[in-house]
């Protein structure tokens, strides 16, 4: 007894001085479950069967633990923002962009990645991400990733585009006629990004270092460039399933993708593949962290466990066309993923990936200078409109 | 004796009823008591929940964000509503109200003839038929109405099959061509977002046309040809003012509606703007709820004035 209450406030100790007391200390041990567990996530991203039965990771784990899972779908990284922030909750699966945001706000306990068996089969280059490590801490186990590839027609391109100009820049595609009107691009500010990704690649003397901080210079040359694509672009997409009709009946060729379309089309027989240009692009990356007030902590680090070590991972990866934090999902046979399949879901692709981060004003590499996202959003607007 | 008891009781039967019948009198001394109790409810709905979420939301469009940080700065400005006049911004408003304004005018004239014709000569089974006909389309999922209709615009779509096959392909390329309406195909362009807010909106005008319509009494019509009157004559001067405020109530319906829709415009068109999808982006995301509310008061605004309008020619003289 004594040394368990030693052991507790050693941590406490240590985590104080080292967090500077901002954070409760994390768990030390493990015990019992508490009966349940309140995750906060994204929609598709844990299933128990009811959309497609074959798609059910949260059953098993429900009889082995005694865990009942319950889920609250979130549509932004506003909504996961907001609804850890009313608290309630013991996990969520944060994107880069709310995860920061998150810890800087004190809702996130660092967790103990010693009561996580499986925490060494994390792939090795998300282990350290610095989505969910501050200071050497970690704050969630990392959970699924993605790149935002570009999807093209194979009847129009024999050979996958080499550069994302084909969706930038007016050209002859190599079936003789203009891409005008036959491209896409997202409508979502961050596209912005993909604009300065290009730039990064194809006008060096600007001095982008990342996609996601732009000084005032960087920025206009990103929208210069995005008004460029204005041009060409019929309509900006939105919604997966409306992208996926435009590529089967408006005669759209070639844009910026998620890999969910690009399977659910080629399940299709659609005539559409995928490639990630060598200028790299832009991704997402998720990681399920805990609350800084988690009522059920021991059901939580189980649920850890289980998204790391079951048929979870894999079962999404072909779900949602995403890759695992655990990279033996995609070949040990723990559900149905293969490896054909992750290396299409962009496995081998993580160096060419910037991953989705919100743009503040205070970044490193432009001196505190850059553009913060909510005039991306009122910009963006702009482009779309004609200005 | 039972009778000379009851006498004795005098003529206020009250007495002997309980609670119930104490409650029934004190309503009944003091109406005003009653009125209260059953107008409180509504009220405090409308006040609180309908009103206060309005003055919430009309608060919050006199904050700004602050540039740097990007958080709401709770001082009263006008700043937001200055920002409302960017030209990007101002562009959005403006395609709105111009869209709106231009269904409104279509569903008028494409609901008139249908509404005269089921008001003045339908009967019985046809009537029963046009009711059907008008309604059904609301009985559908607005979502699957759209994606129908992005299927009958795309450029492989139903529409462009037919003008193929009747080999009047050039006559759809030309008018594509045509700046601003036109575009890559019609789901594509502004006159593709029109055709599907039209037709969505449609029985919301044709329902209170056909309704005003059935009230102009017949024999005024008859008059008036009596008298000498063109057909022409007869419509512009009796006709149309007797069932202006059917018009005009009905425009009221499909005015506010095109000016709030955010879904359509996302689905069908050239995605620029329209007010209800730049609510949507600035609220989200961006975090920018003042500008987003400032972006709301507009509609709010502009309704304002149309009521104020439609009520002094006369358009709720019949509630």
């Amino acid at each position: 007894m004594t040394s368990i209450l030693k052991k507790i406030s050693v941590t406490v100790l240590a985590s104080t001085f080292l967090v500077q007391g901002a954070m409760a200390g994390k768990l030390a041990s493990l015990g019992a479950g508490e009966g349940q567990v309140n995750i906060v996530a994204w929609p598709g991203y844990i299933e128990r069967g009811e959309t497609d039965a074959a798609f059910d990771w949260v059953t098993k784990f429900e009889e082995q633990t005694g865990c009942k899972v319950q889920v609250k779908n979130a549509n932004t990284s506003d909504e996961m923002v907001a609804l850890m922030n009313e608290g309630g909750f013991d996990l969520v699966t944060a994107s880069g962009d709310a995860s920061l945001r998150l810890i800087a706000g004190k809702r996130l306990q660092e967790i103990n990645t010693d009561l996580i068996p499986s925490w060494k089969d994390i792939d090795d280059r998300l282990k350290d991400a610095p989505w969910h490590t501050v200071d050497g801490a970690h704050y969630g186990t990392p959970y699924m990733w993605g790149p935002n590839v570009l999807m093209y027609n194979t009847e129009v391109f024999k050979e996958a585009p080499t550069s994302w100009n084909v969706v930038f820049e007016e050209m002859t595609l190599p079936d003789g006629k203009s891409n005008k009107g036959r491209v896409q691009a997202y409508d979502g500010p961050i596209h912005v990004a993909d604009a300065a990704n290009y730039l990064m690649a194809h006008n060096p003397d600007l001095g982008i270092t990342s996609p996601y901080e732009l000084n005032p210079d960087q920025y206009k040359a990103a929208l210069d460039l995005l008004r460029e694509q204005r041009k060409l672009v019929s309509r900006y997409w939105h919604d997966a399933f409306i992208q996926m009709d435009d590529f089967t009946n408006e005669g759209v060729v070639a844009s910026g993708s998620w890999p969910f379309q690009v399977n659910i089309l080629q399940s299709q027989g659609a005539k559409v593949a995928s490639t990630i240009p060598a200028e790299g692009a832009t991704g997402w990356a998720d990681t399920t962290m805990m609350h800084a007030d988690s009522e059920n902590p021991n059901c939580a680090y189980m649920w850890m466990e289980h998204t790391l070590s079951s048929n979870l991972m894999s079962d999404l990866s072909v779900w949602f066309g995403a890759n695992p934090g655990v990279p033996a999902a995609c070949t040990d046979g723990r559900g149905m993923q293969t490896a054909e399949g992750c290396t299409t879901n962009g496995m081998d692709d993580f160096d060419k990936i910037k991953f989705w981060t919100t743009p503040v004003s205070k970044c490193a590499s432009q001196n505190d200078t850059c553009v913060p996202y909510y005039r991306w959003v009122s910009d963006y607007i702009g482009v779309i409109g004609g200005r | 004796m039972n009778n000379s008891a009851n006498d004795r009781r005098g003529a206020v039967i009250s007495a002997g009823f309980g609670l119930a019948g104490q409650i029934s009198d004190v309503f009944w001394r003091k109406p005003v008591i009653l009125l209260l109790l059953m107008l409180t409810p509504p009220l405090l709905w409308l006040g609180v929940v309908y009103i206060g979420s309005l003055l919430a939301l009309l608060a919050q469009s006199f904050f700004s964000i602050d540039e740097f940080s990007g958080l709401i700065n709770y001082h009263l400005t006008l700043k937001t509503y200055g920002e409302l006049l960017n030209p990007a911004n101002l562009d959005i408003i403006l395609r709105t109200v111009l869209m709106a304004a231009i269904v409104t005018l279509a569903s008028v004239i494409v609901a008139f003839p249908v509404a005269f014709y089921a008001a003045r000569y339908a009967r019985g089974r046809w009537k029963a038929l046009f009711y059907l006909g008008v309604m059904l389309p609301l009985w559908s999922s607005y979502l699957v109405k759209i994606y129908a209709w992005k299927l009958i615009l795309a450029k492989e779509g139903i529409l462009n099959w037919f003008f193929e096959l009747t080999h009047l392909k050039w006559l759809l390329d030309a008018y594509l061509a045509i700046p601003l309406i036109g575009g890559n195909s019609l789901s594509v362009s502004y006159t593709g977002t029109f055709l599907v807010f039209l037709y969505v909106w449609l029985p919301f005008m044709v329902l209170p046309m056909q309704a005003a319509l059935e009230r102009v009494p017949a024999n005024f019509l008859e008059a008036s040809s009596d008298l000498g009157a063109t057909p022409w004559q007869t419509f512009r001067n009796v006709l149309l003012p007797l069932a202006l405020p059917g018009v005009i109530a009905g425009s009221i319906f499909t005015f506010s509606l095109t000016l709030g829709d955010y879904i359509i415009p996302q689905i069908i068109g050239s995605s620029r703007l329209f007010i209800g999808q730049a609510v949507y982006s600035h609220q989200g995301t961006a975090g920018n709820i003042p500008l987003a509310a400032a972006f709301t008061v507009v509609p709010v605004v502009i309704m304002g004035f149309y009521l104020w309008m439609a009520k002094r020619k006369g358009a709720f003289d019949a509630l």
